[in-house]
């Protein structure tokens, strides 16, 4: 399976390839942008299994990119891990208004992302 | 002044210190694995003396507007980066200076959470790091920072955030993505 991860930190995007692959994700290729611009462009060129993506971004922010995700039919039921430092309830009820298929908050472990893969799958 | 600001107005400096070293402990924990020991907390208004090294900021607005920024050696900031992302890094560069941007990134964020549940929402913005010698940063507004002083092994490095209520609450003083106003004098 094809990976999406977007974050604008490479040190974020890099942690979570290695949480990918410790949490044994049958991981194919890991694409890597650095925000929702960069996210969309790359969905529109190749297919993936799984976005993970941050919410605080520059140029278009996470829940921007996820809701242009969930306006295009193809993209639906494509699933998407919001990984942030927006930790209040209502931004994370926002997320999962929008589309979100889970939340982690900023720090996390590789257990708590293994858990919600687990739960996507 | 407003209801939110108020309730705001009973953040206290030892409040904010307790936020600061709650969200730094965790951090450091959480993505290093590593436990560090908080110094004594002290608040400053004056300008920091010229220093060398690296400074990260992240600005606050909302209904309160402010900066955190976290600052350390070139060493602790290499040290951080290695621990972070399984890697040496003998001296400064890209990988080292975005892994501490995004440190910084959620240990204020995390302050941020803390501070939205008594003055609601607010905004974070993108990191700003500098590295360099001889460098000093002070707020162009005055305000004063709590600072909370922090040890690994023997070096240190401070996280401080100066926050105040927004005299324009209706609108955020800062676009995300532009810290606070600063000074910087190299």
């Amino acid at each position: 399976m094809d990976v999406l991860i977007v974050d604008d930190s490479a040190a974020i995007r890099k942690i979570l390839q290695r949480v990918l692959i410790q949490a044994q994700v049958p991981v194919g290729t890991v694409y890597e942008a650095s925000d929702g611009v960069e996210g969309l462009a790359t969905l529109r060129k190749q297919t993936v299994g799984l976005i993970l993506s941050d919410i605080n971004m520059p140029n278009m922010d996470g829940l921007e990119f996820l809701t242009k995700v969930r306006a295009e039919p193809a993209w639906r039921d494509l699933p998407i891990l919001m990984v942030s430092t927006e930790g209040t309830q209502a931004k994370v009820l926002e997320a999962v208004e929008r589309g979100a298929s889970g939340y982690v908050r900023k720090p996390f472990t590789a257990d708590q992302i293994k858990e919600k893969l687990a739960g996507l799958f | 002044m407003s209801t939110e600001q108020n309730l705001a107005s009973a953040i206290t400096s030892a409040e904010l210190s307790d936020a600061i070293k709650a969200a730094t402990h965790d951090v450091f924990l959480t993505m290093l694995g590593v436990e560090l020991t908080p110094g004594d907390v002290y608040t400053e208004k004056t300008e920091a003396a010229p220093a060398s090294g690296v400074v990260s900021l992240i600005g606050l607005a909302g209904p309160w507007v402010g900066t955190g920024s976290l600052s350390c050696t070139a060493s602790f900031a290499c040290r951080i980066a290695g621990q972070m992302l399984m890697t040496e890094y003998p001296a400064i560069c890209e990988d080292v200076l975005d892994a501490v941007a995004e440190i910084t990134n959620m240990i204020v964020g995390n302050v941020k959470t803390t501070l939205e549940n008594r003055v609601g929402n607010m905004l974070l913005s993108t990191p700003t790091v500098i590295y360099g010698r001889n460098f000093q940063t002070r707020s162009a507004r005055n305000q004063e920072w709590t600072v909370v002083p922090f040890e690994w092994d023997g070096e240190r490095m401070c996280v401080q955030v100066c926050i105040a209520p927004n005299p324009d609450a209706a609108s955020n003083a800062v676009r995300p993505g532009f810290p606070v106003p600063h000074m910087l004098n190299v």
